[in-house]
C-alpha cells in the first residue's frame, strides 16, 4: 500500500482522502465491506435522523401508554414486540458490526436541527464505538424572528453541548455554503471544539408539481459543477482557521480529489458519483491520485495539501472578486 | 431449612389464570371475547418470547376461527395427548359446549378457565354474571369458582390437580370484569411448588390415554339403544368420587402453599341463624358485610360455594350451622320461567333430600329463599347484603326476590339502604379518579396500585369503569388501599372516598363526581384556570358540595407541565405524582421515587429521552400543585350539565335521559323495554361536545361536491337544498348560498353546509378531503379548522335552524352522484365510534341510500357496539317515521340472521301478493296489477308503490273479510325492502365465513357489508384472516406469517354474486356506485370495504384517507367491480377501478405501525415479509387483470344456462 496518499483527518490516520461521504451505501455493513475493499479510507456512516429518533419516542408512546381508548372491550391494540427497538438501536448495532469488520474508521453522522438531544446519542454512538462524529446540522431558517446570529449559536448550541460530553472525541459539523461569513463561524466551531468541518451539505430542495400543486421533495445527485465552491471556501479557510477540512459534493474524479487536496482539505467525501458508477470507482481515483502525483513528481498528497490555499496560492486573489468582471466579460452566449 | 420468600404481585384474575394455564399445558386453543381475551393474549405474548412450561416446552398457542373451532382444536389435541386448555366467556362458552360434551364423556382431563360474562338474551351485554356457565351444568364438567386474583391464581393450580386425578374435566370460573380485570396483591404459586403439586404420573398416565397407531384403539364410537345408557352411567364413580378429589387437591395445596381451601366454605357467627349461599366475588362483599354484623352482635353467616359441580350435597350442608334458620341462595343468572335459580334449586334439593332423609342436624327445614343480584355486573354491595338479612329475618314474603333494582312490576326487588357501610370499607383508604379514556389515567393508576401494593404489608384494589363510547370516554378508576386484605368487591360508594380526582376539567359539569367524595376529602384538579376562573367556571352545585363537605382542593395545569415537558397531553405520570404528594398513602419521597422507577423501568432501556421528559414532569408536577381555598359561598349560576331532550319523547326523557345522566341504575323495572326493543335515533340527544376545533364552510369558495359529508365519520356535517324562501329567519351567521348546478334543482332553491358542533369530534377528515382551495391561498379551503369556543354559541344556533328545514324531495336527487347522494338524509348519526373511524363512513352512506326501507342484520363486533349501545343509539328515522330497522343476533350467525330476514320478506310478499289475487275482484284492477308488477327500482317508482298500498288499505279499510284484514297489515311487504347484512372481518372471514359462504351461494337477494379493518378491532386488535402478511397484531406477535384471504375472489368464483372492493377514501364514486349496484342486484351482494381502524397504528382523524389512498395505490387494497349482469350481457362482469401498484409496497406499509413495529423488532422478518408480500400484490393484481381481460362471449349452451342467472327468485323478488 503506497504511503503516499496517507492524510490525518480529525485526529484518525488514513491510508488516503477517499471517504465515503454518509449515503444509502454506507448504510449496510455489506455494502461498507465492499466499500472498504474498493479503497475507502474511512466510512462516514449514513445519518442516524432526529426525524426518526423522534418518531420512535412517539410510537413508543403509543403503544406503552396511548392506545386505550377507555373502552372497556379492548385495554390496547397493538403488542409490543419484546424486542422492539428503536432506529438509533438499530443504528448503534449496525456501527457495532461495522466496528468489528472493518479496520478502516468509521465515522457516525447525525442528522437533525434541534438543541436537544444531540449529545444523549452522540455519546450513544461514541459508546458503541464510533471513531468520529460528523454532527449534519441541517437547518432551515424559516423564521423572521430568527437572525442569522440566531442561526450560528444553534450551530455553537448543539457544539458545545455534543464537546462536553465528550470531550475526547473526533467532532466534524457539516455545514451549510449559506452564511454571511462561513470562516467566522467555522472559526468559532474550532474554538468550541470542533476539529473538523465539512464542506457542504447539499440541501434536498423541494419543487411544485404543476397538476396538484403540492409540493415536491427533489433528489439529485450532485454534478462536478458544485465543486467549485467547496474549493473557493476550503482554500480561504485553510488559511485563516486551524481544523481539518473535509470537502464533500461534486467530488466525481481522481483528478477532483487532488484539487481538494491542493486547496487544502484532508479528504474529499463522495456519495453521487459512488451512487452512480459502484465501490469500484475508488480504485480509479487512487489510480489517477497516484499517477498525477508521479506525474508531477510529488512526494506525497502531503506535499501539495494547501498549497494553492488563500495563503499560498501565487494568486489568491484569485479566491475573491479578482476574476469575476474578467470571467463575466469573456463570456458570449 | 427456610421457607423460600413469598413471591407477591399485583394482577388481574386474567393474568392469574393465564400464568397458570401457561406453565401447565402444553398447547393452547384460543379466540378472542371480552373480557377473557386477555388470557389468551397473554399466553401468546408469553409463548411468543419463548417462556417454558413446567415440562420444558414452549406452549403452542393456536388461534382458531371461533369458539367452536377452538373446543375441537382442545379435543383434538387432548386426544392426542397433549395438556390442552383454553379461554372463553359468554357465547364463546356457548359455542363450546357441544366438545364440552365429548370431553367429559371420554373423561379427559382439562382446565377451560372462564371469565363469567352474561349470555345475550334481549341484548348483549359484556359485563358479568354467571348465565354462560349455568349453561354448561349438563356438558359432565366441574365448574369450580374463583372469587378473586388469588384465589384464581390457586383454584386453577387446584382445578389442574384435580382434573389430572380424577379425569373430570373442569371449567374454572371467576366474574368477567370484576375478578378479571380487577388487580390485586396475589401470592404467586412458585414453579418449584407447582412442581410438587402435579403429579408427573398423572400427567404421563393422562398422555398414556392418547390416541396412538402405536398401541391403536378407537374412541368416539356410535352407540345404539342397547349401550348407551349403560355407558354414561359408567361413569358415576368418576363423579361421586370427584369432590372428595377436589378437596384432597384443596388439602395438598393448602400443605405447600399455606393457603387453605375448601369446597365450601362458611364463615360468620357459629350460631347463625341466617346465611347467605352464594358463589364468585360476591362472597367477598358478603364476608366482609358478616364481618360487620357479626361483630354487632348479629347471627349471620355467608356459605361460600366453589365447587358448583359435581354438587356434593352433603359436604356442602355439613358446613352449615345447625341453628341457621333462614337461608337466602343468591344466583348472579336468570332461569326464565323457573321455579327457581341453578344454586338455589341445588340448595334446596340438598336440604330437602338431607330432611327426609333425617340427616339435616338442625331443627325443622330452614327457610329457603332463593334471588337473583347483579346480572351484568349489576352492583352488589354491604348494603344490599343486609338488605338480604333483613329479609331472611322477616318471615312473611315471597319466597323469590331480586336485589339491586327496583322492580316495580312483579315486586320481587328488595329495597336497601345506600348509606349503609362496612368496618372493612371505613377502614381503608378510598380513591377515585376520573379521567379521559386516552389520556393514561388507566395505566396510571394500574401502576400505582403496583407502587403501593407491593410493599410489604400494603394491599390495594384497583377496579376501573369504562364508557361504552369509543371516542372521548370517561374512565372511573376505583381505588381502594389498606393493611388488610381488600374483599369489597364494588365500585367505592357515595361519601367513602379519599380522594377525589378529576383528570379533565369538562367532566366536573358532567358527572356527579363530588357524590363520591367523604368530609374533609382531597380533590385534585386538572386546569388550566387560574384559581378565580376555576371557581367561577364550576356549577353551583359542584361549588356548594365543595363547601358542604369541606374538601381540600388542589389544582394543577398538567396539560400545561406535559406539553413544556414535551409529553403533548400525556398527562398520566403528572396527576400520578399529585396523587402520591396529596395521600400519605406512601411517603411522599419513596412513593415519588417509584414513580420514576417506573418510568425507568417503562422507558428507560427503549428511550432516555422519553425518560428524561417524563420525569422532567414529575418535578414540575410538585412545583405547579396549588392549594386551593374554597370560598364560602356558592354563588355560579352555571347550571349542571342535563341532556337537551325536551322536545324529545317521553320514553326519551323518562329513561334515555337518565342513562345519558349516568343514573341508569335507578331506573325501575317497568320503565325498561321487556323484550329489548328501544327507540331509534337517540344519539341525538347525547352531546358529548369533544372537539376543540370545527370545520368552517367556505361558502364562496364551496363547488357543493359532498365530499365532506360522504367522508364524515359522525355524520356531523350536513348539506342541505331548500327553497330560499325558507332561508328567512335564520340565525344571524346562518349560510346558505343558491345551489351551483342550479338547472338539476328547482328555481331559488339555496343550499347549506352546517355542523353540528357539539357531536363533532374535530376529526379533521373533512377539511382533508376537501379538493376545492383558495386560488390565491393553497392552504386556506373550502372547509377549514377553526377554533370552536368563539363559534359554537353561534353554530349551535344554526344546526338547529338547519334540523328543522324540510329534507329535499328524494325523488329529485340524482342519486348516482356524490353531491345528490349527499342531499339524502342521513339515517346513522354522531355514532359513539373512534375520532376518524374507517368504517362509520360506509353506515352513514347505506343509511342515505336506502335507509327508509332498510332492514339490517348486525354482527356483533364494533359496528355493533357504535350502533346498538345503550345509552344512545345512531341508526335513526326521516321526517315520515322510516328508517333503518336494525338487530344483532349474534357473531357468528349474522349472514344467516339477515338470510332469515329477507326470506320473511319475501314469505309476507308472498302472502301479500295471494291475498291481493284473492281480493282482486273487489278492489281496483289497475292497482292490483300495479301493486304486483311495478317497478319500485327508484326514488320515484318506490314512492309511487308507497302511494298505491295507501290507497290499497283505504280500499281494504270498509272490508268485513278477514282476508283483507291480513291483507291491510301485510300490504306494506308489497313495496321493496332491502336487506344488508354488515359485519367485520373477524365475522367475514372467520367465525362467520361459513355461514356467509352459505347465504352466498342460496342466491337470495341480501347485501353483505364486510368492514374489513384486517384485525379483530371491537376485542382489542387480534388477527383475523384478514389480517395482512407481516402486519403484527395480537396472536401475531411476530408479524402475520400468511398472506390475507382473498374473500372478493371465493366470492367472484361463483359467478352469481356482485362483489366489489371499495375504499371511499381512495375513490368514492366507485364506492357509491358498488352501494347502488349492489342494492340493485336481484341476489347475493358481496361488499368489501376498506376501514382504516386505529389497531393499523397511526393517526385516524387526519391520515384516515391518505393510508386508504397508499393502500390503494400500492395494490394492497385493489379497487373493482364484479358484476354478473355484465355477464349475462356478455361482458367481462369483472371491472378493475383502480391501477396497477404505483408505488412500493412498503412506502405503504411502513407508515402504520402495525408493519413498521416489525421492522423494528424484527428488520429481516420484516423485510422478508414486504418482499413477500410486493410480489403478492404484483401478482394478484395481475392475475385481476388477466381476469378482467378475459373475453365473455356467450359459449354454447351457457348463455341460456340457469347457471349463469341468480337462481333464487323466491316469489316476491322483483327488484332487477
Amino acid at each position: 500500500m503506497s504511503k503516499r496518499l496517507r492524510t490525518r483527518y480529525m485526529g484518525l490516520e488514513l491510508e488516503s482522502p477517499l471517504v465515503p461521504a454518509a449515503s444509502p451505501l454506507t448504510a449496510t455493513v455489506e455494502s461498507v465491506c465492499r466499500l472498504e475493499e474498493a479503497g475507502a479510507a474511512a466510512i462516514v456512516m449514513h445519518s442516524l435522523f432526529e426525524e426518526e429518533c423522534r418518531r420512535d419516542h412517539e410510537l413508543l408512546h403509543h403503544f406503552l401508554f396511548e392506545q386505550a381508548i377507555g373502552h372497556p372491550e379492548s385495554d390496547d391494540f397493538l403488542p409490543v414486540p419484546d424486542h422492539f427497538r428503536t432506529a438509533e438501536e438499530h443504528y448503534l448495532e449496525r456501527l457495532q458490526r461495522m466496528k468489528s469488520r472493518l479496520q478502516v474508521p468509521v465515522i457516525a453522522s447525525l442528522n437533525g436541527d434541534s438543541r436537544e438531544g444531540w449529545a444523549e446519542h452522540a455519546s450513544q454512538l461514541a459508546q458503541a464505538g464510533a471513531d468520529g462524529l460528523e454532527l449534519n446540522i441541517y437547518h432551515i431558517a424559516a423564521s423572521v424572528r430568527e437572525s442569522g446570529a440566531d442561526v450560528e449559536q444553534r450551530y455553537l448550541d448543539i457544539l458545545t453541548s455534543v464537546r462536553a460530553a465528550l470531550p475526547r472525541l473526533p467532532l466534524a459539523v457539516k455545514l451549510s455554503s449559506r452564511f454571511s461569513s462561513p470562516v467566522h463561524l467555522i472559526h468559532q466551531l474550532r474554538k468550541a471544539g470542533a476539529d473538523a468541518v465539512v464542506l457542504f451539505n447539499r440541501f434536498i430542495e423541494p419543487s411544485v408539481e404543476l397538476e396538484t400543486l403540492k409540493i415536491t421533495p427533489q433528489l439529485q445527485l450532485s454534478t462536478p459543477a458544485e465543486l467549485n465552491e467547496r474549493l473557493r471556501w476550503a482554500a480561504i479557510i485553510r488559511a485563516q482557521v486551524a481544523v481539518d477540512l473535509a470537502i464533500t459534493g461534486g467530488v466525481h474524479t481522481g483528478e477532483d480529489v487532488i484539487r481538494t487536496q491542493l486547496v487544502g482539505a484532508e479528504v474529499a467525501q463522495m456519495a453521487s458519483v459512488l451512487l452512480q458508477r459502484g465501490a469500484g470507482v475508488l480504485g480509479e481515483m487512487r489510480s489517477t491520485m497516484l499517477n498525477w502525483l508521479e506525474r508531477h513528481e510529488y512526494e506525497s498528497l502531503e506535499q501539495l495539501r494547501g498549497s494553492i490555499s488563500y495563503a499560498r496560492a501565487e494568486d489568491p486573489s484569485g479566491w475573491e472578486r479578482a476574476n469575476y468582471l474578467d470571467t463575466l466579460d469573456q463570456w458570449r452566449p | 431449612m427456610a421457607a423460600p420468600m413469598k413471591q407477591m404481585k399485583m394482577m388481574d384474575g386474567n393474568e392469574a389464570a393465564a400464568t397458570i394455564a401457561h406453565q401447565l399445558n402444553d398447547v393452547i386453543a384460543i379466540y378472542p371475547i371480552t373480557p377473557a381475551s386477555v388470557m389468551g393474549e397473554l399466553a401468546d405474548t408469553w409463548s411468543n418470547a419463548g417462556r417454558t412450561n413446567l415440562w420444558g416446552g414452549v406452549p403452542q398457542v393456536i388461534e382458531l376461527q371461533s369458539e367452536a373451532g377452538a373446543a375441537g382444536a382442545v379435543h383434538g389435541a387432548l386426544q392426542a395427548g397433549a395438556k390442552t386448555c383454553t379461554f372463553t366467556a359468554s357465547q364463546g362458552l356457548l359455542l363450546k359446549i357441544p366438545n364440552m360434551f365429548k370431553i367429559a364423556g371420554e373423561l379427559t382431563p382439562t382446565v377451560f378457565h372462564v371469565a363469567a360474562r352474561s349470555v345475550a338474551t334481549h341484548a348483549l351485554s359484556i359485563f358479568c354474571d354467571h348465565s354462560d356457565v349455568m349453561a354448561t351444568r349438563t356438558t359432565g364438567f366441574a365448574l369450580l369458582a374463583s372469587c378473586n386474583a388469588q384465589e384464581v391464581m390457586d383454584l386453577a393450580t387446584i382445578a389442574e390437580m384435580a382434573t389430572l386425578e380424577g379425569r373430570v374435566p373442569v371449567l374454572h370460573f371467576f366474574d368477567g370484569f370484576r375478578t378479571s380485570h380487577e388487580i390485586s396483591k396475589v401470592e404467586l404459586v412458585s414453579r418449584a411448588q407447582l412442581q410438587q403439586l402435579i403429579d408427573p404420573d398423572r400427567v404421563r398416565a393422562c398422555r398414556e390415554r392418547a390416541l396412538s397407531p402405536e398401541h391403536p384403539f378407537i374412541r368416539g364410537t356410535s352407540q345404539n339403544p342397547d349401550l348407551f345408557f349403560q355407558s354414561r352411567e359408567a361413569c358415576n364413580p368418576y363423579y361421586h368420587a370427584f369432590a372428595a378429589i377436589v378437596q384432597k387437591a384443596m388439602d395438598r395445596f393448602a400443605a405447600v402453599t399455606g393457603r387453605h381451601y375448601s369446597l365450601y366454605e362458611y364463615s360468620g357467627a357459629e350460631d347463625a341463624q341466617r346465611v347467605i349461599v352464594v358463589m364468585g366475588s360476591a362472597s367477598q362483599t358478603v364476608a366482609e358485610t358478616v364481618e360487620h354484623l357479626t361483630a354487632e352482635g348479629e347471627k349471620v353467616g355467608l356459605l361460600n360455594v366453589r365447587l358448583f359441580r359435581p354438587f356434593a350435597a352433603e359436604r356442602l350442608l355439613q358446613q352449615l350451622p345447625a341453628s341457621v334458620r333462614a337461608l337466602a341462595v343468591l344466583d348472579r343468572t336468570k332461569e326464565p320461567g323457573a321455579e327457581g335459580e341453578p344454586l338455589f334449586k341445588d340448595i334446596a334439593t340438598a336440604l330437602f333430600s338431607a330432611c327426609s332423609e333425617g340427616r339435616w342436624p338442625g331443627e325443622g327445614l330452614p327457610r329457603l329463599l332463593g334471588g337473583r343480584f347483579g346480572l351484568s355486573s349489576k352492583e352488589f354491595t354491604p348494603g344490599m347484603v343486609k338488605a338480604v338479612f333483613d329479609r331472611l329475618a322477616r318471615a312473611e314474603g315471597p319466597r323469590e326476590f331480586t336485589i339491586g333494582i327496583e322492580d316495580d312490576i312483579t315486586r320481587l326487588s328488595l329495597p336497601w339502604e345506600e348509606g349503609f357501610r362496612t368496618r372493612a370499607a371505613r377502614s381503608q383508604v378510598q380513591a377515585v379518579f376520573y379521567g379521559l379514556g386516552a389520556d393514561g389515567t388507566v395505566s396510571a393508576n394500574k401502576n400505582s396500585i403496583r407502587i403501593i401494593g407491593e410493599q410489604p404489608g400494603r394491599f390495594a384494589q384497583g377496579h376501573f369503569v369504562y364508557d361504552s363510547k369509543k371516542s372521548g370516554a370517561v374512565t372511573v378508576s376505583h381505588l381502594r388501599f389498606g393493611p388488610e386484605p381488600i374483599r369489597s368487591a364494588y365500585e367505592i360508594q357515595a361519601g367513602e372516598a379519599d380522594f377525589v380526582a378529576c383528570h379533565q376539567p369538562l367532566f366536573l359539569a358532567r358527572y356527579p363526581m363530588l357524590d363520591k367524595a367523604k368530609p374533609g376529602a382531597t380533590f385534585l384538579v386538572n386546569t388550566p384556570l387560574s384559581r378565580a376562573a376555576f371557581w367561577q367556571s364550576l356549577p353551583q352545585p359542584v361549588q356548594q358540595q365543595m363547601i358542604d363537605r369541606r374538601l381540600q382542593v388542589w389544582l394543577i395545569d398538567a396539560y400545561r407541565i406535559a406539553d413544556e415537558a414535551g409529553l403533548g397531553q400525556r398527562i398520566n405520570t403528572i396527576m400520578q405524582t399529585c396523587f402520591f404528594a396529596l395521600t400519605d398513602i406512601l411517603p411522599r419521597a419513596q412513593a415519588i421515587e417509584r414513580v420514576k422507577a417506573a418510568v425507568e423501568a417503562t422507558y428507560g432501556k427503549r428511550s432516555a429521552r422519553s425518560a428524561q421528559m417524563n420525569l422532567k414532569a414529575i418535578d414540575n408536577a410538585l412545583t405547579h400543585l396549588h392549594a386551593f381555598t374554597v370560598p364560602q359561598r356558592a354563588h355560579s349560576l352555571i347550571p349542571i350539565h342535563r341532556v337537551d331532550c325536551a322536545d324529545a319523547s317521553a320514553f326519551v326523557r323518562e329513561v334515555t335521559a337518565e342513562l345519558i345522566a349516568g343514573r341508569g341504575d335507578r331506573v325501575p323495572v317497568s320503565r325498561v323495554p321487556a323484550d329489548g326493543t328501544w327507540p331509534s335515533g337517540t344519539a341525538a340527544y347525547e352531546k358529548r361536545d369533544l372537539a376543540l376545533e370545527l370545520p368552517q364552510w367556505e361558502e364562496t369558495l364551496c363547488t357543493h361536491c359532498g365530499k365532506c359529508v360522504f367522508v364524515c365519520p359522525h355524520s356531523v356535517i350536513r348539506s342541505k337544498a331548500f327553497p330560499a324562501a325558507l332561508a328567512q329567519g335564520a340565525p344571524e351567521g346562518f349560510k346558505a348560498v343558491p345551489i351551483k348546478g342550479a338547472k338539476d334543482f328547482p328555481e331559488q332553491t339555496l343550499i347549506s353546509y352546517q355542523i353540528s358542533p357539539d357531536d363533532c369530534t374535530g376529526c379533521t377528515l373533512c377539511v382533508e378531503i376537501c379538493p376545492i382551495h383558495d386560488k390565491s391561498n393553497q392552504r386556506r379551503k373550502a372547509l377549514n379548522m377553526v377554533p370552536k369556543e368563539p363559534i359554537a354559541q353561534r353554530e349551535r344556533a344554526n344546526w338547529a335552524f338547519f334540523r328543522q328545514l324540510p329534507e329535499f324531495d328524494r325523488t329529485g336527487l340524482k342519486a348516482s352522484t356524490l353531491k345528490g347522494s349527499m342531499l339524502m338524509q342521513p339515517l346513522f348519526e354522531f355514532s359513539g365510534a373512534c375520532s376518524g373511524c374507517g368504517e362509520t363512513p360506509y353506515l352513514r352512506l347505506l343509511s342515505q341510500l336506502f335507509g327508509d326501507h332498510l332492514l339490517v342484520a348486525n354482527a356483533t363486533g364494533c359496528s355493533s357496539i357504535y350502533g346498538g349501545n345503550l345509552p344512545t343509539t345512531p341508526w335513526s328515522v326521516n321526517p315520515e317515521g322510516r328508517g333503518p330497522a336494525w338487530n344483532n343476533s349474534l357473531f357468528e350467525d349474522n349472514a344467516e340472521f339477515g338470510l332469515g330476514m329477507r326470506v320473511a320478506l319475501d314469505q309476507q310478499r308472498a302472502y301479500a301478493l295471494e291475498r291481493l289475487q284473492a281480493l282482486s275482484e273487489r278492489l281496483e284492477p289497475q292497482l292490483v296489477a300495479e301493486l304486483a308488477t311495478a317497478d319500485q327500482s327508484d326514488e320515484a317508482a318506490l314512492r309511487a308503490q308507497r302511494q298505491r298500498v295507501a290507497r290499497l288499505r283505504q280500499q281494504l279499510a270498509g272490508m268485513d273479510d278477514p282476508r283483507a284484514r291480513e291483507l291491510h297489515q301485510l300490504a306494506d311487504k308489497l313495496c321493496r325492502h332491502t336487506v344488508w347484512i354488515v359485519g367485520g372481518d373477524g365475522w367475514a372471514y372467520d367465525i362467520g365465513y361459513g355461514g356467509l359462504d352459505h347465504v352466498l351461494a342460496s342466491g337470495r337477494n341480501v347485501n353483505i357489508l364486510v368492514l374489513d379493518t384486517e384485525v379483530y378491532s371491537n376485542t382489542g386488535g387480534q388477527t383475523s384472516k384478514a389480517t395482512p402478511r407481516g402486519a403484527v397484531a395480537k396472536f401475531s406477535a411476530g408479524g402475520k406469517p400468511v398472506a390475507k384471504k382473498d374473500l372478493a375472489r371465493i366470492a367472484m368464483d361463483y359467478e352469481h354474486v356482485y362483489v366489489a372492493h371499495v375504499a371511499y377514501a381512495a375513490k368514492d364514486v366507485q364506492t357509491l356506485h358498488a352501494f347502488q349496484e349492489a342494492e340493485s342486484w336481484n341476489g347475493p351482494s358481496l361488499i368489501i370495504a376498506y376501514s382504516p381502524c386505529i389497531a393499523h397504528g397511526f393517526d385516524l382523524a387526519g391520515d384516515n384517507h391518505a393510508h386508504q389512498r397508499l393502500a390503494v395505490d400500492s395494490g394492497h387494497w385493489p379497487l373493482f367491480r364484479y358484476d354478473p349482469r355484465r355477464a349475462a350481457q356478455g361482458e367481462n362482469p369483472l371491472k378493475l377501478d383502480s391501477k396497477p401498484p404505483s408505488i412500493p409496497y412498503a412506502q405503504f406499509a411502513r407508515t402504520e405501525a402495525r408493519f413498521s413495529m416489525l421492522a423494528r423488532a424484527n428488520p429481516e422478518a420484516s423485510r422478508a415479509f414486504l418482499q413477500q408480500a410486493q410480489r403478492e400484490v404484483d401478482e394478484r393484481y395481475h392475475r385481476y387483470e388477466q381476469l378482467a381481460g378475459l373475453s365473455w362471449s356467450p359459449v354454447e349452451g351457457r348463455a341460456t344456462s340457469d347457471a349463469a342467472a341468480p337462481t333464487r327468485q323466491a316469489a316476491g323478488d322483483q327488484d332487477e
